[in-house]
């Protein structure tokens, strides 16, 4: 049963879905994409933010989307420690990184989820707020307002980061680390402690992200597993590190996904990111705005 | 070399005989329903250090080629009530044939590409047989086990000696590869893909070899799970706790000796079993996790590491 209506309601609901997914990729294109580091963990940070703000919506009642600001001094903390901990272990010895260091942030992400686990319990959680749980009609389509919500501080959260990259001096450091580390070195900068900034920064922005998480549906504390693909999906699509092509990028899988969700149904939806993936690696392994 | 390969051979066919003479004297099946497990692990952790210690290659689809063992398994049972032998042969085919065709389709990717397209594999998968009605689909599907062969008196006794043959199989395969030039071959690909091509090492082929000889060692090790466990569903047979614990048991132990792994899941492995039966399993993983990170960090080498050093400080020692 073929449906223009069905087909236009997906798309902009994809087209909602994909700036989000923009916002949640957008930590991992700077810190893998721009900064070479293998973070594994992005989404289970992005999970872990989502319960932190679930905390704090559940015992003082604040807004989601303020507690996600509040908590991402935090992350930035949490990804200033991280860095330095991936960098005296791994980057500064240099030798045999590869293996050690996926390993190593695969590890942090297991010990992350088991630690939610144990906190939270295995359940479902989600947060209240004025906005959740009503939605607009127009036409024939019926658009959930958490969902305009968290499309609408996405695309703002990825606008603001590319002219963060792209205007300010620090942001400007940020992709010169990224181009040139050795150069940069020259000019009497230091490169891993812009470095450090930089990974602290996309740990932040992971923290506004989780809020968006669990704004758009309950969280699970296995739910990192299937935005390991999202992400990953997004930021090698992307080419890496460029900010606009993790927007465009994450519109696609977006859309890709709402498609197949109406189309035939919730069960094959996770397989939709990794197959995108997978193709994009085997094919294209550059992405769609490659260096 | 030829000792050792007497040593090696007796060694394998003493522990055979061993667990052979345990299966006929202890009555109590517990013990075999917890060995199993850890039986289990070494084959897989032996297994995953052919690509991922000797090439280099960090394999996180562990799981896709365990459940891919356990669900052929689950496929002949129901199809034709093939016995357990056919299973796990069947069973390491199709894992070769999976592993050459990431091989083939991971050629360009290397490091951590490579670990998130074997993910990405895992995922497909598991969604492909989630929505597969014939063997179950998300529900599961309980199974019957068979009468067991003769000289075993129980199932998982049986069991618990085809894992053991497994292992020595696993391990025999893994050590030959070491001591040859497909090992050292894959040894100089890990250290510098480029330079190794440039030799006359045939990277591609050796690293589609590697890639089968993996593969099909993780599926039949993960096709006696279905019987061993009389269910399976696609979300416990894909898990991607398989591919943490192989990950950290392999790292652990040390991946530049087979020894490393064996070592890694016999440590690794009794421990989750003791803490699975004494706190929880969530506690489990917890361990695991933490494990992995110290040893990463600290131990870069792995215990295998950490004993040759002790053995180097005493010959400088004596000296």
């Amino acid at each position: 049963m073929f449906s223009w209506d069905l087909l236009l309601g997906a798309v902009v609901l994809g087209v909602l879905l994909g700036c989000f997914y923009a916002a949640v990729s957008v930590g991992l294109s700077i810190a893998f994409g721009l900064l070479d580091v293998p973070q594994v963990a992005h989404p289970a940070f992005l999970v872990l933010a989502s319960y932190g703000v679930y905390l704090l919506n559940d015992r003082f009642e604040i807004d989601p989307l303020l507690a996600g600001l509040l908590i991402a001094p935090l992350f930035f903390l949490l990804g200033l420690v991280t860095y330095r901990l991936y960098y005296e272990t791994f980057e500064r010895r240099g030798s045999d990184a590869g293996v050690r260091g996926i390993a190593f942030f695969f590890g942090i992400a297991f010990i992350v989820e088991v630690l939610i686990i144990l906190q939270f319990g295995v359940d479902q959680r989600s947060v209240s707020a004025s906005y959740i749980g009503k939605a607009w009609r127009i036409w024939n389509m019926r658009i959930p307002i958490r969902q305009l919500v968290a499309f609408a501080v996405a695309l703002l959260l990825t606008v603001s980061l590319a002219a963060y990259l792209s205007k300010t001096f620090m942001g400007r450091a940020i992709r010169a680390v990224a181009q040139d580390e050795e150069g940069l070195r020259l000019m009497g900068a230091n490169p891993v402690w812009i470095k450090q900034f930089a990974f602290g920064i996309a740990t932040a922005v992971v923290a506004v992200a989780g809020a968006l998480l669990i704004i758009i549906a309950p969280v699970e504390p296995t739910l990192d597993r299937v935005y390991i693909g999202r992400t990953f999906c997004v930021v090698v699509m992307a080419g890496l590190g460029s900010i606009t092509g993790t927007l465009m990028a994450a519109i696609i899988l977006g859309v890709a996904e709402s498609i197949v969700l109406t189309m035939f149904g919730a069960s094959w939806a996770p397989a939709i990111s990794f197959a995108l993936l997978l193709g994009v690696l085997a094919v294209r392994p550059q992405g769609l705005l490659g260096r | 070399m030829h000792r050792s390969n007497i040593a090696f051979w007796t060694g394998a066919a003493v522990f055979l005989a061993a667990v052979f003479v345990l299966t006929r004297t202890i009555g109590n099946e517990y013990p075999f329903f917890a060995g199993y497990v850890i039986l289990q692990f070494v084959v897989l952790s032996v297994a995953w250090s052919i690509l991922g210690g000797y090439a280099g290659y960090v394999n996180f689809g562990t799981n896709a080629f365990f459940g891919v063992g356990v669900y052929t398994a689950v496929l002949l049972v129901e199809a034709f009530g093939a016995p357990l032998g056919v299973q796990i042969a069947v069973a390491a085919l199709v894992g070769s044939l999976l592993g050459l065709g990431v091989g083939l389709l991971t050629m360009r990717m290397r490091g951590i590409f490579f670990s998130i397209a074997t993910i990405a594999l895992a995922i497909i998968i598991e969604t492909s047989v989630t929505n597969w009605r014939f063997v179950g689909g998300a529900a599961g599907i309980q199974l019957q086990r068979p009468p067991v062969t003769p000289p075993f008196d129980s199932y998982v006794k049986m069991l618990f000696f085809v894992q053991a043959l497994l292992v020595v199989i696993a391990v025999a395969t893994t050590r030959s590869i070491q001591n040859s030039r497909i090992g050292r071959g894959l040894q100089a690909l890990r250290d510098d893909e480029l330079a190794a091509e440039c030799t006359g090492v045939p990277t591609l082929r050796l690293k589609l070899l590697a890639c089968a000889i993996s593969g099909a060692l993780i599926s039949a090790g993960g096709a006696p799970a279905a019987m061993y466990l009389q269910y399976a569903d696609p979300s416990s047979a894909f898990n991607l706790n398989y591919s943490v614990s192989v990950l950290a048991m392999s790292l652990i132990g040390g991946t530049s000796h087979w020894v490393g792994p064996v070592l890694g899941a016999i440590l690794l492995g009794v421990t989750q079993q003791l803490l699975a039966v004494t706190i929880s399993s969530e506690v489990n993983v917890l361990v695991l996790g933490i494990m992995l990170v110290l040893f990463v960090v600290a131990a870069p080498k792995g215990i295998i590491g950490l004993l040759r050093r002790q053995s180097s400080l005493r010959a400088k020692d004596r000296s």
